[in-house]
């Protein structure tokens, strides 16, 4: 892999606006640690270590994104949810769970979270996660075409074009390229992939995504000097525009 | 509590007492209402007779005058058990007749009447009961015709005394009744109390006694049993899944461990920390993920995921699987076809399915030796099919790879069993378990066959599965 298309962490930080985060979870030491990592990322989080004080923080703090454990002591994290939904707070909300079952998920979904990340999560899937929830509240999600540098993916026509030439893609080709634009210049990783563009909540054990990645960067990158489609290290993937 | 006080305090014996009270005062009823309708009847008969013999006497009387009632009067109150007669002038003095005394002013009103009088025959002094009739007879004589209400009293009390008899009868019986049933269904109930008991305190392989009658308790008997026994299925499952956690999640941790004492002593440079770090974390991942398989096989085969099934297509989630995987395929220079023509509907839970058959796939594609199989003269292909045969739909993997030997195809099913050939390859020994759970999940069964040259992995499911049903 060329240094062109391999990013290192550090590399995607540059372009993420700084955002506010409250994390409500009771364990003391992961609270901390997420508290910092985002710190360390240019993010500033709030904690709260149930869900009384969680749920009383959400309703009068402007934050970008909610993360809310599922079990907390005096308000479990759905209830949290529930009652910020009927009091007409929108704001994303995330929910960590132990309980990585399907089932689970659609619970946590149904009661009106955005996204759901089973324990134990790696801090980059987590991030690139809270980053596209907050950027969804951005609203600049249901565009009709998108763009990234010299590319083009029209939604309507379902044409992709890379400056003047015309790229011929398989429907879930075009698919996974619609989320990685939509999501530009933001790591999206593999689950996230598998999620959102096959509906997939289980883990494929090989590195099936990775081959549909290698296969897009050939329709779209190969034969032009500058890439597009970007592997990030320990992470996923992020379509930008390299001239920047 | 005694003996005694539970068996009064049970609800077969308060039923019983119910039963008794109730029985009791329809035989009581019963019985009034005879009393009543013969005393009825017998009143009948006795004016009736009454009536015509007066009538006769009248008759008599008109035709021959006084003299011939006189004589037929007499002839008549002296028969044995004969009826009461009384012929009396308007002095008040009796002219013939079989009555001594009468309760005082009965003769002088016309019609009927209830007296107590004495026989004129009779020397002690009891006095009886009668029902007697008075007519008014020309030239101021009264006649009087009656008869004995002892019979009617006699009756009475045969009656009453029935009734008490029977009420009494049947509180007896009842009561013994009530005792010996209560005591033999208590007896169950305590046999069946005393196996939960047992069950609670932690021995699952107790079953509820069955008397063999198929009544109602057999038949809650029976039920309880057989919930049991899911009960008992399911915790061996748990019990199994905690065994093989504890098992073979400690040989990662052993290998994790050491590395990180390893580099503890050993590494010089950051590099060296870097480098064993990473290790590290892929280690933990791949943890991680044999603890998400053995957590999905465990729910799988404790059923829960039956609640979130749904009817769809079984052809569309082959071709999504092969569309998944299709790329792996061709990189490793495998040809892979989708046999899905036709609609196939099956109930189940996509995304569990969906998961079984991207394994067997996964292990299709891992296994393939493209270049050997060309040798064979066989072109390295994938089959993914989805088919409804009969009363079966059946969802296959046909590959042309090394396959598994006959001897080893039930082994490999089981949780962590890995071919020592395949060592070589990454995986976690799950993954055909896991397919075989979502397949038992869904009524069903995961058959691994030889596909001359290379192994067909089909999982077999009911067309007609009822997700309430049992497997």
């Amino acid at each position: 892999m060329t240094p062109d298309i391999l990013l290192d962490f550090a590399a995607t930080r540059v372009q993420q606006a700084a955002m506010r985060l409250l994390i409500i979870e009771d364990d003391r030491d992961a609270a901390e640690y997420l508290v910092k990592a985002f710190r360390e990322v240019g993010h500033v989080a709030d904690w709260a270590a149930d869900g009384e004080d969680g749920l009383a923080h959400a309703l009068d703090g402007a934050y970008d994104v909610l993360i809310v454990d599922r079990m907390v002591p005096k308000r479990d994290g759905l209830s949290v949810i529930t009652a910020l939904r009927a009091q007409k707070v929108e704001t994303p909300v995330l929910i960590l769970s132990a309980l990585g079952q399907v089932d689970d998920r659609v619970k946590g979904l149904r009661a009106g979270g955005d996204d759901y990340l089973p324990k134990p999560y790696s801090f980059a899937e987590l991030l690139a996660r809270v980053e596209v929830l907050a950027r969804r509240r951005g609203g600049r999600s249901e565009e009709t075409s998108y763009r990234v540098g010299e590319l083009e993916l029209d939604r309507l026509s379902h044409t992709v074009k890379r400056g003047a030439t015309e790229i011929d893609l398989q429907p879930r080709e075009f698919r996974l390229l619609e989320y990685l634009m939509k999501h530009a210049g933001q790591v999206v990783t593999r689950t996230m992939l598998l999620e959102n563009v096959w509906d997939y909540h289980f883990d494929p054990q090989t590195n099936v995504i990775d081959v549909h990645i290698s296969r897009l960067r050939s329709k779209i990158d190969k034969g032009f000097a500058q890439p597009l489609l970007h592997t990030v290290r320990g992470a996923g993937y992020m379509i930008r525009d390299g001239v920047r | 509590m005694t003996a005694f006080a539970k068996l009064v305090r049970s609800t077969a014996f308060r039923m019983t007492l119910v039963y008794l009270v109730i029985f009791a005062l329809y035989a009581a009823s019963l019985l009034a209402y005879f009393a009543f309708n013969t005393g009825r009847l017998i009143t009948e008969q006795i004016t009736e007779a009454a009536d015509a013999e007066i009538a006769h006497l009248t008759e008599q009387y008109t035709m021959g005058g006084l003299r011939q009632l006189v004589l037929i009067v007499e002839n008549r109150a002296l028969r044995p058990g004969s009826n009461l007669y009384l012929v009396m002038a308007p002095t008040g003095q009796a002219l013939a007749g079989n009555v001594g005394s009468l309760a005082p002013g009965v003769i002088e009103s016309t019609g009927w009447s209830e007296t107590s009088y004495r026989r004129l025959d009779e020397q002690e002094v009891a006095e009886h009961t009668a029902l007697v009739r008075v007519a008014q007879l020309s030239g101021g004589f009264r006649l009087l015709v009656g008869r004995d209400l002892d019979e009617r009293a006699r009756m009475r009390n045969i009656i009453t005394a029935a009734t008490r008899g029977s009420i009494a009868l049947v509180v007896v019986l009842g009561l013994a009744g009530g005792f010996f049933v209560t005591r033999r269904v208590l007896k169950r109930f305590d046999a069946m109390t005393d196996t939960t008991q047992r069950i609670m305190a932690g021995d699952l392989s107790e079953r509820l006694p069955v008397a063999g009658t198929d009544d109602e308790l057999d038949r809650l008997a029976h039920n309880l049993n057989a919930m049991l026994e899911r009960i008992e299925a399911l915790m061996r499952g748990l019990k199994e899944v905690s065994d093989n956690i504890a098992h073979d999640l400690k040989t990662p941790l052993t290998r994790m461990r050491n590395r990180c004492e390893d580099a503890l002593r050993m590494a010089k440079s950051d590099e060296d920390y870097r480098a064993a770090l990473e290790t590290t974390l892929d280690e933990s991942d791949g943890l991680i993920r044999t603890f998400d398989a053995l957590l999905m096989i465990a729910r799988a085969e404790s059923g829960q995921a039956r609640d979130n099934m749904i009817d769809f297509d079984a052809g569309e989630i082959v071709r999504g699987v092969g569309e998944l995987y299709e790329p792996l395929a061709e990189e490793k220079g495998l040809r892979l076809t989708i046999d899905a023509p036709e609609v196939v509907t099956i109930k189940g839970n996509r995304e569990l399915l969906s998961q079984a058959l991207a394994n067997l796939l996964d292990n299709a594609i891992k296994y393939a030796r493209p270049e050997d199989e060309v040798d064979l003269g066989v072109p390295p292909e994938i089959v993914l099919a989805a088919r409804r045969k009969d009363d079966r739909v059946v969802l296959a993997v046909a590959d042309r790879g090394p396959g598994i030997p006959e001897a080893d195809r039930a082994r490999v099913v089981e949780r962590f069993v890995r071919l020592p050939q395949n060592m070589t390859q990454p995986g976690s020994g799950l993954g055909l378990s896991l397919a075989a759970a979502v397949a038992r999940l869904h009524g069903g069964e995961l058959m691994l066959e030889d596909n001359a040259p290379g192994l067909r992995a089909v999982i077999a499911l009911p067309a007609n599965f009822e997700a309430g049903a049992r497997p």
